[in-house]
């Protein structure tokens, strides 16, 4: 029988493809999706026909179906495809698990995972809960159980974990701040960030609005528009192609329990990724310690505390104390979000802390570079605490 | 908060299947949750299989419809426009002496007035002619 620890570097990123992100756009999701995905392609230099694998991280939601993606980039002879939808924000760090599968079993030898995210010109994330038309449970128990009583958008049943936090471990509004203001400093250093330009400080930061306590406007996501696209291939192959390869050296999934309703979990602050993190290190042999930067799923800054617990970079309740002090920052201890995020790069649901892992361990990051990055962590957060983690390197 | 009867909430649940069956209790002023007829364990939200023992059997067992204050989030931008004359409220986690936890409101107390464990008790607003929900307000000292 295979162990975990088989399938260690034997799938790589192999090209990665943005659109630029924009509040607005004239093109579909599928124009998107197709555009990031040339830009893949292209990045790899492969020819489309190679591609044998579609992996669709929100289903149809990615932007189009596989039989989109087929009949666009003329693939031929589709052998894999299969949808995350569930996983909410994990979607696509699980994606890349569910590729690493189909790539190292001989499924499949050349993956492609395209994601669309229109939230801005589409329906604004606030508006999915009380929307019975999904099927999911997670929305289910939203519109039957949260939405009667005013709970409809993550800024607020999120938000009851970072209350919760609070009242533990004594995490601080600085604290929640301090993740705001980090992500905010990196996006000045990226040129495709939608908050380029737009100073912050922990000044701004806790003067702004109050939308759901402890959240505050400048404690969620932005919404954007725009797609960005990985192909993955094995081990083997990536090492004829143009880019220098970046290894799935640890990957994996977690769910909390029960998976669809926060309130009934023991503990509500035990999320999806504190199943799966210590999966992910030992199929890649390493530990937190090891690693140099991390794109940790940051839908509110109170989740992206929860999750650096989770992934290990500190014990659990000491990710207050941990953010402070520019710890996160380039330069810091562990450089987070070296983008942006979702904070303040743009929200194409982390499949843009992919793209900034890849691009970091391809020390192509120019101002925002991690000096001598060799591992990198990324992780997914989604539907009611969903997790996943990838662990990256070059 | 506003009274009895008087608030205007828009999102109803969908009353259909289990939905239907835990919000018909409401409506005849009993809280009601799943119980596993074979180990008697506690579900919410409803479901078909106990997770403890994986019977298919259960009843819709009463509660005492008492519990302390788990968690909450006060809600300062009605995202919802439903919510629009509401706002600020506390959307509350409440930790049924059973052990059950549900999404509810505590009326009777400003959002900033709310701790951890205070002890709660069940009411029952009609907010349509069909549904009932579940809301709570301190406990009086007996």
């Amino acid at each position: 029988m295979p162990e975990l620890t088989d399938l260690r570097d034997q799938t790589c990123i192999v090209g990665i493809g943005e659109t630029d992100y924009t509040r607005g756009t004239p093109k579909s999701a599928l124009e998107l999706a197709l555009e990031a995905s040339m830009g893949a392609i292209e990045d790899a230099g492969i020819q489309p026909e190679a591609i044998d694998a579609v992996i669709l991280p929100n289903g149809a939601g990615s932007g189009g179906t596989a039989g989109d993606f087929c009949a666009n980039l003329g693939l031929q002879d589709l052998h894999y495809t299969t949808s995350l939808q569930e996983m909410g924000g994990a979607m696509c760090v699980s994606a890349v698990e569910s590729a690493t599968a189909a790539l190292a079993s001989g499924i499949a030898q050349y993956a492609l995972i395209p994601l669309c995210s229109r939230f801005y010109s589409g329906r604004r994330a606030r508006q999915v809960t009380s929307d019975p038309g999904t099927g999911l449970q997670a929305a289910e128990t939203i519109r039957d159980y949260y939405a009667p009583f005013g709970v409809a958008a993550p800024p607020q049943h999120y938000a009851w974990m970072a209350q919760r936090h609070m009242q533990l471990y004594g995490t601080t509004h600085e604290q929640l701040g301090a993740v705001a203001v980090a992500m905010r400093k990196h996006a000045h250093l990226h040129p495709n960030a939608l908050m380029q330009r737009a100073p912050l400080t922990l000044e701004d930061y806790l003067s702004s609005r109050w939308i759901s306590y402890p959240y505050r406007l400048l404690d969620c996501c932005l919404e954007t528009d725009g797609a960005a696209a990985l192909l993955m291939t094995t081990a083997e192959r990536a090492k004829d192609l143009r880019k220098q390869p970046v290894y799935v050296t640890g990957v994996a999934s977690g769910h909390p329990f029960p998976p669809h309703d926060i309130p009934n979990r023991p503990d509500i602050l035990k999320i999806g990724l504190d199943f799966c993190a210590s999966r992910a290190y030992a199929m890649a042999g390493v530990q937190p310690s090891d690693i140099h930067f991390a794109e940790i799923y940051d839908c509110f800054t109170g989740q992206a505390i929860l999750q650096i617990e989770s992934a290990g970079f500190c014990k659990k309740g000491e990710g207050g104390p941990f953010v402070e002090n520019g710890r996160i920052e380039l330069g810091g201890a562990l450089p987070v979000n070296t983008h942006g995020g979702l904070l303040s790069q743009a929200h194409n649901t982390g499949m843009n802390h992919l793209v900034e892992a890849v691009v970091q361990l391809r020390h192509e990051a120019d101002s925002r570079q991690v000096k001598d990055a060799e591992f990198g962590v990324v992780t997914g957060w989604g539907g009611h605490g969903h997790g996943s983690i990838a662990i990256l390197r070059r | 908060m506003k009274t009895e009867n008087a608030t205007q909430v828009v999102r109803l649940p969908i009353l259909q299947g289990y939905t239907k069956e835990f919000y018909d209790w409401c409506h005849q002023r009993e809280l009601r949750f799943q119980c596993c007829q074979q180990c008697g364990t506690w579900r919410h939200p409803p479901r078909p299989m106990c997770a403890s023992c994986h019977s298919l059997q259960s009843e819709w067992a009463p509660t005492k419809g008492k519990g302390k204050v788990y968690c909450w989030t006060t809600v300062y931008q009605a995202l919802d426009p439903a919510f629009a004359e509401d706002i600020p409220y506390a959307a509350v986690v409440v930790e049924l002496d059973e052990g059950l936890r549900l999404t509810t409101w505590v009326t009777g107390v400003a959002p900033d007035e709310l701790r951890v464990g205070m002890p709660v008790e069940v009411w029952f607003d009609n907010v349509s002619d069909e549904v009932t929900l579940p809301k709570f307000k301190p406990q009086v000292a007996p």
